[in-house]
């Protein structure tokens, strides 16, 4: 129990006009991990982050700090720091006074705060910015100042609001590995805010998914990816096919009255489930070995793969495949049992 | 066609300003009457001489200050929470600071008389000083608000984050930010408490005269170069503070290479 730093216990969060944005959210975080908050805009994963902030308030539930309730306690009072969305650094102060401003609070003595600008500089690879103006600095420095600011704080727990969100895509990818470094070797834990899934893939101890201020699953990268809970999540973790089925017995399913082996069990006979094929998972044929007879009607070319459209009898798949097909040719897909993932159909509210 | 341009605005310039010229020259006029005879000081030192423009001026100056000052107090702590508010409620408030500054001059300064009356508050110093507060704080506000929208809200909120208590933030970070915008408000305060005859004339007592309400008594008695003189001054007052401003102001855009 005491390895948890944050215990987020039954959290929900309604604003004054009556949104809810946050339901029932129970999350357990353990220290030094990086747990990355995921899910599309409006799901509330960033009041979440605020809450955890001490810049909102729930309005029911309870978030516990090392087992000591956060409620009630202002931000400056918090054993951890936020970088924001869009850095907000502060305008009139240079790269060294940004970075500084925690230390200076709390009146640390002025050469202990040199030499800790210079090592969290060399962290954030801007040797040399210490007198540079902030406006002058790029998008991508300008972050690493932010992150800079919040960790000379030593903080147990760093919250980050999609910092990656306004930086191109390589600069973004770099960050990306940057960032776990920094989180591996300082050995903070990392709550991370982010709506995009690789990003959250790449990075992530763990991947909490949320969609209108409910938990959808919470596991590894590994897991979420392979066994997604829902549809919701298989669609939004990576493309998936998702199809009706019926499962028949345990470990049976039927898909468009084919019978396939599968390895899901506990369903109740004859249910009607979703069934989440990712498209890199369907083996395709140019002859008629497979299972699923169908037309390929779209190819593109996607760098590493193609992605290939077969339009079958009663739906259309979405297959990845490094083979070239011609569109209108004749092919046949099949599947293997562990490919095949089955989820309960979600309530009529979803 | 650019001479002709440059003709167009001499003339423009000459009709807005040949009047206050012809003020600024008869100040130094020894003689009494419309003809110049020579060269002068002497109603600049009368002016000084005169206890009652002398009381005025005080008062302007008393006026001026106080109520410059705690309008941008009362303007800055208004605008900090307009900010906070979102739609209708800010369109609201908004509207409400425009009115007063929309409204002709009578009409406050009648009012304000019709109130301190009703409220059994005696005409003197606290009247003048208590409306001109009143009709400056709409322009302290209007001068703040720019500023404080272009500020990233999450800044206030980085600063708690690290350690800051919301007093220290403010003072750090949200107060150095918008400075410009309080001092605006501060000088265009102080210029309209100068510049300010109707609302001062309703709600002031006799004997507590500002500079204009003692120019308006003086004219009544014929136009006099000690008119000339102190129009003189309050004339280059202003000039001094707006040159002053706008000096800042472009400063201020050159460093930080945008306009406001």
């Amino acid at each position: 129990m005491d390895n948890f730093i944050i215990r987020i216990d039954n959290l929900s969060k309604t604003f004054a006009d009556g949104v809810q944005v946050l339901n029932n959210v129970r999350i357990n975080i353990k220290r030094n991990e990086f747990v990355t908050l995921l899910g599309p805009s409006g799901c509330g994963k960033t009041t979440l982050l605020r809450i955890l902030g001490g810049f909102e308030e729930q309005t029911e539930g309870d978030v516990y700090f090392e087992d000591s309730l956060l409620k009630g306690i202002p931000p400056y009072k918090r054993r951890l720091n936020t970088v924001f969305q869009k850095y907000a650094l502060f305008p009139h102060m240079n790269v060294e006074e940004n970075i500084a401003f925690g230390l200076t609070i709390k009146k640390v003595d002025k050469q202990v705060i040199v030499a800790r600008i210079i090592k969290m500089l060399n962290l954030v690879n801007l040797q040399g910015f210490e007198k540079r103006k902030v406006q002058s600095l790029s998008g991508g420095q300008q972050q690493r100042v932010a992150i800079a600011r919040a960790l000379i704080n030593e903080p147990e727990v760093l919250l980050l609001d999609e910092p990656l969100g306004a930086l191109d895509l390589k600069l973004r990818k770099n960050m990306q590995i940057e960032l776990k470094k920094i989180q591996k070797k300082l050995g903070i834990t990392f709550i991370f805010v982010t709506h995009d899934q690789e990003e959250a893939l790449t990075m992530s101890d763990r991947i909490v998914v949320l969609k209108n201020g409910q938990i959808q699953q919470i596991g590894t990268p590994i897991d979420i990816y392979n066994e997604p809970n829902n549809a919701f999540v298989a669609n939004f973790i990576g493309e998936s096919n998702i199809i009706d089925g019926i499962m028949l017995k345990d470990c049976l399913v039927e898909i468009d009255f084919i019978e396939f082996e599968c390895v899901d069990s506990g369903f109740t006979e004859h249910e009607r489930v979703d069934v989440v094929i990712r498209p890199e998972d369907l083996q395709i044929f140019t002859n008629q070995d497979g299972r699923i007879k169908g037309k390929v009607t779209r190819v593109t070319f996607r760098g590493v793969h193609y992605e290939i459209e077969v339009m079958t009898q009663y739906r259309t798949y979405i297959v990845h495949s490094t083979k070239l097909l011609n569109v209108f040719e004749n092919v046949s897909l099949d599947l293997e049992p562990q490919d095949i993932h089955i989820m309960h159909k979600e309530g009529p509210d979803e | 066609m650019n001479k002709i341009k440059k003709i167009y605005l001499w003339i423009i310039m000459i009709i807005l300003y040949s009047p206050i010229l012809v003020l600024i020259v008869f100040s130094f006029n020894s003689s009494k009457s419309t003809s110049w005879q020579e060269f002068t000081f002497k109603w600049y030192i009368q002016l000084f001489e005169n206890p009652s423009i002398q009381s005025a001026f005080s008062y302007t100056l008393i006026v001026g200050f106080v109520s410059a000052i705690i309008s941008t107090i009362i303007g800055l702590m208004a605008a900090l929470t307009i900010i906070k508010l979102r739609g209708i409620k800010r369109r609201l408030i908004m509207a409400l600071t425009y009115i007063p500054l929309l409204s002709p001059d009578i009409v406050i300064g009648i009012s304000l008389m019709m109130l301190y009356s009703t409220l059994n508050i005696p005409f003197g110093l606290i009247t003048l000083i208590l409306s001109h507060i009143t009709f400056n704080t709409p322009y302290v506000i209007l001068s703040i608000m720019p500023r404080l929208m272009q500020l990233n809200p999450n800044v206030y909120e980085a600063a708690l984050d690290l350690g800051a208590t919301p007093v220290y933030a403010f003072k750090k970070i949200i107060l150095p930010d918008i400075l410009p915008g309080v001092l605006t408000g501060a000088f265009i305060a102080f210029t309209l408490s100068i510049d300010d005859f109707v609302v001062s004339f309703f709600n002031t007592a006799s004997g507590v005269n500002t500079l204009s309400i003692q120019i308006y008594s003086m004219a009544r008695r014929g136009v006099s170069p000690e008119i000339n003189a102190i129009s003189t001054l309050i004339f280059l007052t202003i000039v001094t503070i707006l040159t002053v401003t706008n000096i800042r102001a472009s400063r201020k855009a050159k460093l930080e290479g945008y306009f406001y």
